[in-house]
């Protein structure tokens, strides 16, 4: 012990480089060892970034359907790639990772409203193309037999719509009825209301 | 004296219901063409059994209800079915529904039909399915079918039976004139629900503003068990779960129903087209409907047919369209704008209200929340509503849904008291079906996800397979080929070649 | 004795606060205070950084820097003391919820160099603290942290729907709730 404090006294440099040292080396060691400890495996918050996508599986974003986007989404590409999300599934996707709202990339294409494939069943001539490019198997029918759309299950990605070598699928905007029908918002506060009274006999509606 | 208490909040907007209550209940009369939209109640809309130039008699059954939550519907007169098409509609959205068109032929001429001579001799069940088949859904307002409403699960004891006789919206007067003029309808229909709910006590709750419906009623449930309860006016004390608060103290819980405490509510109405229907087996066919507003000259109550347009009550009541400018189907707080004159009166109509401008001025428009908080002083359902306003602007649905938005009634006591003039309950209502249609996206993207997952599985699973039998085909070559070099010298394929040329060549020969 | 411990909390967490009194550690305050979970799951991380790190410190400074004669080490080494406890709470983080450790993002490892952590270390010497002196300070510290980000992570949410007018919208309002936060915090001096 003595030799030690001896040492110490002679050489105070080299025992406070030594001390460092030890002490980052018996640190490094310790989280070396949490490393290992806590290795996590996979990655599950592209699930859930996965289950926010509308699924329409229809490679807009420039991604080979909702889950390599999400996956890219995990990984830090941006989150307004998806035309068929919208602006609620930008805003959905804002909330759970904490970032800012931005607009939709309008490179990928616009919102539009939900369509759905319709195919003209005089025209068509049974070729089961469109069958295997449906990512959702919507569409019904077998090789020579009528094809016709489920529209219950069609997501609109419109992937359909190029393979026919007829040309006779349709996307038709799926109509308001009565049963989809709700209040709209009402229009925001108007700041330009008259607040003094002597403004209220003012026609123009403009505060002085 | 029965002990009342007090729910949260609540207004008191100017009643304006002695206009319409001088007289009695008239007979609104037969008008040319009924419109009978088959959905007039919550569920699935009924489905039509008659066709094109079917002749159909008063009470018949002439669309059948679809599924359990629904409800059948039945010609208010005798007539020709004349078309079964989309018609205007009593809806805020303008929109058209499916509907039966009658032509009346002005006999009046009943199908035949009985009542039960007792239905205490009958089983809750059955006097159940006579309800259903007798088309009975509830006439507050909402529509639910009565016979879902009264088929509570077995496990489920109900110890109490309420009849809601508040009536508290302003202007509307229909059940004030039904216990004025028919009380003794409404207990029959009270005794017949106690008959088969079994319950321990039987309710009517009225509103301290209609003293003689109160005598009334009162004189009728003398010797029964039934209690006629009078508690101070105030909006809305008729709603559902605010009733059941004034009566029993006892909250229905956030996102629950009133059976969920014992408790089953109906309107006096309802009751009274109950009792018809088991004392006389007659379906619901008709309604009471107020007619009243300072456009019109005798404003009063009609007893009208479902189907009846609204235009041919206007005029019956003294209608003047210029000192009008909008027709309100309901009643100031929670009724909505009509889009025509001509939309017919249906099973929920309780009232037709033609205002003039300055009797119910169209509203200022919005200013700035000032963060007064009178609305949630003012909110029934112990809500807030400042904040649920804030929330529905940034469109934050998940706070919503935390802060109850789905507990709101709709009542308006909040748009009411709202010093700036902010629509409040449009904002709520625009919110809910935001959230609900969210959630239906959502079970679609599910689903959708579901099937591609699957259409993928299939597509390794096919590539597999194909794989497989490539290998297995190439293998069994390989075998053959390995068989033919070091077996015995014996190629099959050769032999089944020579077999089948030397048997040619026999052919030939024979 | 429990009344030494309970003044020297209360004086941690509300009489001299670390974010708002003292001004220490603004950059996670301002920067992970948009939403209440995020805020929730920051306050917790610092929680757990500024306790372990304060006794870390503590005993780095007692029993390696004073015998060894090199307290004039002491701010690398808390430094460095820090840094690894920084590092071991990342990776339980990420392994216990991956999507608050995406949601902090930088401002995880940024604990690190928040002050707080750096002043708590360094303040328990100055007052000459016991281990558990040091302990309760740190952890007083952490709650006064915690309790400041929660309150203003609370009001900035209001915020974002409130009719803020548009030049004061964002970060702008934000820095005038804090200072108003902060008035109301010193009001709590002469308490203990």
């Amino acid at each position: 012990m003595t030799i030690m404090l001896e040492w110490i006294t002679q050489y105070p440099l080299l025992t406070a480089v030594i001390a460092l040292l030890l002490m980052g080396a018996v640190f490094g060691a310790i989280l070396g060892f949490a490393a290992v400890k806590f290795k996590t495996e996979g990655n599950p918050i592209a699930d859930q970034i996965n289950e926010l996508l509308p699924q329409t599986q229809c490679g807009q974003c420039g991604f080979p359907g909702c889950r390599p986007y999400s996956q890219a989404i995990a990984d830090g590409e941006s989150i307004n790639k998806c035309p068929p999300g919208g602006e609620s599934t930008i805003q959905a996707l804002a909330d759970l990772l904490d970032m800012e709202i931005i607009p939709l990339d309008d490179e990928h294409g616009e919102e539009k409203t939900k369509t759905v494939a319709y195919i003209h069943e005089d025209q068509c001539i049974g070729c089961t193309k469109c069958i295997q490019a449906c990512p959702v198997d919507a569409i019904l029918g077998a090789a020579k037999q009528m094809h016709t759309v489920i529209i219950s299950e069609c997501t609109g990605c419109d992937l359909c719509v190029e393979p026919c070598p007829v040309d006779c699928i349709d996307m038709l905007p799926l109509e308001e009825t009565l049963q989809s029908w709700h209040w709209a918002l009402p229009n925001p506060v108007s700041r330009s209301v008259e607040i003094i009274a002597s403004d209220a006999n003012n026609k123009h509606g403009k505060a002085a | 004296m029965r002990k009342i208490f007090d729910f949260h909040g609540g207004i008191h907007p100017p009643e304006n219901k002695q206009q319409s209550v001088a007289g009695a209940i008239e007979l609104a009369g037969i008008p040319a063409q009924l419109t009978l939209p088959l959905s007039q109640h919550i569920g699935a809309a009924a489905s039509p059994l008659v066709v094109l130039g079917e002749r159909v008699l008063k009470g018949q059954l002439i669309a059948q209800a679809k599924g359990f939550v629904s409800v059948p519907l039945h010609a208010p007169t005798s007539g020709v079915v004349s078309a079964l098409e989309n018609r205007l509609i009593a809806h805020p959205s303008g929109f058209t529904a499916p509907c039966i068109v009658i032509d009346t032929d002005g006999e009046d001429e009943w199908i035949d039909h009985a009542g039960t001579e007792d239905f205490e001799s009958l089983q809750p069940a059955e006097l159940v399915n006579h309800i259903r088949q007798a088309g009975i859904a509830g006439m507050g307002g909402a529509g639910f079918p009565c016979a879902v409403k009264l088929s509570v699960k077995p496990d489920t004891k109900i110890t109490t039976l309420i009849l809601n006789g508040t009536e508290c919206e302003p202007y509307i007067t229909a059940d004030d004139a039904l216990m004025r003029e028919r009380a003794e309808l409404i207990v029959r229909g009270a005794s017949i629900l106690n008959h088969i709910l079994k319950t321990n006590e039987v309710l009517i709750g009225i509103e301290d503003n209609k003293p003689e419906g109160i005598t009334t009623l009162k004189t009728a449930a003398e010797g029964s068990n039934i209690e006629v309860v009078a508690f101070p006016t105030k909006y809305p004390s008729g709603g559902e779960k605010q009733l059941i608060e004034i009566l029993t103290g006892k909250q229905v819980p956030s996102g629950g129903l009133p059976s969920d405490l014992g408790i089953v509510c109906q309107n006096v109405g309802t009751a009274v087209a109950i009792a018809n229907a088991i004392d006389r087996g007659e379906p619901l066919i008709s309604r009471i409907t107020t007619v009243t507003g300072e456009a019109v000259n005798t404003p009063k109550n009609f007893e009208v047919l479902l189907g009846t347009p609204m235009a041919f009550l206007l005029q019956r009541a003294g209608y003047q369209s210029k000192k009008n400018k909008r027709l309100i189907m309901g009643g100031p707080m929670m009724g909505f704008t009509t889009p025509d004159a001509n939309v017919p009166i249906v099973k929920t109509t309780n009232c037709i209200l033609a205002p003039t401008e300055n009797e119910l001025p169209t509203p200022p428009p919005a200013q700035a929340c000032i963060r007064c908080g009178l609305c949630a002083e003012a909110c029934p359902a112990s809500l807030l509503p400042q904040q649920l306003f804030w929330f529905s602007q940034g469109k934050e649905f998940e706070k919503l849904e935390a802060h109850n938005l789905f507990d709101c009634i709709e009542c308006g006591a909040c748009s009411w008291v709202c010093p700036s003039n902010i629509p409040l309950v449009q904002y709520y209502r625009n919110s809910k079906a935001e959230i609900i249609q969210t959630r239906q996206e959502n079970q679609t993207s599910e689903q959708s996800r579901t099937r591609f997952e699957a259409r993928e599985q299939r597509l390794i699973k096919q590539v597999k397979e194909r794989e497989e039998k490539r290998a297995a085909r190439k293998k069994a070559a390989e075998e053959r080929a390995k068989q033919a070099a070091d077996g015995d010298g014996e190629d099959p394929i050769q032999a089944a070649i020579e077999r089948a040329k030397a048997k040619k060549a026999a052919q030939e020969n024979a | 004795m429990l009344a030494d411990y309970s003044i020297l909390l209360i004086g941690a967490i509300l009489v001299n606060n670390f974010v708002l009194v003292q001004f220490l550690g603004l950059c996670p305050f301002m920067g992970v205070s948009n939403k209440l979970e995020t805020a929730m799951g920051m306050s917790m991380a610092t929680t757990f950084v500024l306790t372990l790190a304060s006794a870390c410190s503590y005993l780095t400074y007692t029993f390696i820097l004073q015998p060894l004669g090199l307290e004039y080490l002491r701010t690398i080494s808390f430094i460095l003391v820090i840094a690894v406890v920084v590092q071991f709470t990342e990776m339980v983080v990420r392994k216990s919820s991956p999507l608050l450790h995406r949601v902090l993002g930088v401002y995880l490892p940024l604990i690190t160099t928040n002050c707080a952590v750096l002043g708590v270390a360094l303040l328990n010497i100055n007052k000459s603290h016991n281990f558990l002196q040091s302990l309760f300070y740190g952890f007083g510290a952490a709650l006064g942290f915690s309790l400041v980000l929660v309150l203003f992570a609370a009001m900035r949410e209001r915020l974002t729907v409130a009719d803020v007018p548009a030049p004061f919208q964002g970060a702008a309002i934000g820095m005038v709730t804090a200072g108003l936060m902060s008035l109301a915090f010193m009001g709590f001096a002469g308490l203990v």
